[in-house]
């Protein structure tokens, strides 16, 4: 007991002291799962829209799939995408493997069935006078699904937030294709495995602090999306 | 010149039951024209139609311009507008659910701001236009689409049951924003109502729907 309760103190000392080398831990994961969110994004959410509202051949096969996505166990991404970047890989001549780049793939290939999943049942939720309403006032087949999908922003958001939640907590893919090197490919989570077996307390507490801070705060960012999304669906 | 209208042998079905049956009608241009009927009789399909947002099995809906027919293009469906039963508010502000059909058709901020004022203060709702819409109550909300409707300056205005399940003060302000827009004589305005007193009230003419065919009242 008396080890945990120092282990919280030197944790605090070097939350409040900004210790460097936390600062660059905790900047280098936020820079990582939001490059890969940002990317799960931008390729989720037209996937999602589409599948939503338009006739895509298989739709149900590929809806199947990303359900499926969402629950990628993250060592078997990274087992895949190792294989892929590895120098006998078929993208081995690109060198990324044990490269920030390679941990913002492998976060993108966990966050983008749930960002592509979740914006479809988003978008397909929205009651269809919305694109009605949008064509009895002269938009364009471009402007009616805008006006579909800007109905469907909350619960949007709501899914990019669990894609957040999902690539902010994730180890087993980046310490496989990212290696865990120090200062360069070192985050939140792959330091606190790193240094609990090390047995080095202080910095893994500290880290798990701020995770499980941010952990919190995407969160009730969730509940804040999903409450402005329950009411915005009621189309009068 | 504006819109004239008119229907040829429209025919509609929906899964094999026939809504409209061998349908046809000529719209005078400026006139105010209440539809009747009972439910099921084909008044809403019809007024689907004309707006374009169905399409026919059979026969034709006819916009001509100077005489010319016009393509049911995105053009055309610019000039005609429905207010739907159910209206399609759009989870935003007031001010921008009326501001909307301006907004697409790249008209500038300054023009949507007045126009879409003037639109909020015909209807009585110049008061709540930075509230959100999907709070107002029933007949705001009948009367926040109108606005959004009448807004984009159309030239066939419809309405399906504008007036349905709304007290009777936002009925009689409903019925005086129509009422104001006939006496204009800009648009070609139809309408459904189930109460008889309303259709005298508004209508220039009065048809009747019947088994998916037009009966002149």
């Amino acid at each position: 007991m008396q080890s945990i309760l120092e282990g919280f103190a030197a944790a605090f000392r070097l939350i409040v002291t900004l210790n460097p080398e936390l600062w660059r831990i905790i900047l280098l994961s936020l820079e990582v799962s939001g490059t890969a969110l940002m990317l799960a994004t931008i390729f989720g959410l037209p996937v999602g829209a589409c599948l939503a509202m338009r006739r895509v051949p298989l739709r149900g096969l590929v809806i199947s799939l990303l359900n499926t996505g969402m629950g990628l166990p993250p060592v078997a991404a990274g087992l895949f995408l190792y294989l892929f970047l590895s120098r006998s890989g078929p993208l081995g001549f690109m060198g990324l493997l044990y490269t920030p780049t390679a941990m913002i793939i492998a976060q993108c290939l966990l966050a983008f069935p749930i960002v592509a999943s979740l914006s479809q049942a988003a978008i397909a939720n929205v009651d269809p006078v919305i694109r009605q309403a949008a064509i009895t006032l002269g938009a364009t087949p471009i402007q009616e699904s805008l006006a579909v999908v800007k109905e469907a922003r909350y619960s949007i958001m709501a899914g990019v937030m669990a894609g957040l939640g999902r690539v902010m907590a994730e180890v087993g893919a980046i310490i496989i294709v990212g290696g865990n090197i120090a200062g360069y490919t070192r985050v939140m989570t792959t330091t606190i495995a790193l240094e609990t077996d090390k047995g080095n307390f202080e910095l893994a507490i500290a880290l798990g602090i701020i995770l499980l801070t941010i952990s919190f705060s995407i969160t009730v960012g969730l509940r804040f999306f999903q409450r402005l999304g329950r009411t915005g669906t009621s189309a009068n | 010149m504006g819109l004239e209208l008119k229907i040829l042998n429209v025919f509609k079905a929906y899964n094999g039951n026939p809504i409209l049956r061998d349908c046809s009608f000529a719209f005078a241009q400026g006139c105010t024209y209440v539809l009747q009927g009972p439910n099921g009789s084909g008044k809403s399909t019809l007024l689907r139609a004309l707006a374009l947002l169905e399409q026919p099995d059979s026969g034709r809906v006819e916009y001509r311009d100077g005489g010319q027919i016009l393509a049911a293009d995105l053009e055309l469906r610019r000039r005609i507008t429905l207010v739907l039963p159910r209206t399609g508010i759009f989870n935003t502000t007031v001010f921008k659910n009326v501001a909307y059909g301006l907004k697409i058709r790249g008209i500038t901020r300054a023009e949507i701001e007045a126009r879409a004022n003037d639109a909020l203060l015909a209807v009585g709702l110049g008061h709540k236009k930075w509230q959100r819409a999907l709070e107002l109550s029933s007949g705001e909300t009948k009367r926040l689409g109108i606005a959004r409707a009448m807004v984009i300056n159309p030239e066939v205005f419809m309405l399906d049951e504008p007036t349905a399940n709304i007290d009777p003060a936002n009925t009689a302000i409903i019925e005086g924003i129509i009422l104001k827009l006939k006496q204009k004589r800009q648009a070609t305005i139809l309408m459904i109502t189930h109460d008889p007193a309303q259709a005298q009230r508004l209508g220039d003419d009065l048809l009747f729907m019947q088994d998916g065919k037009i009966i002149p009242a």
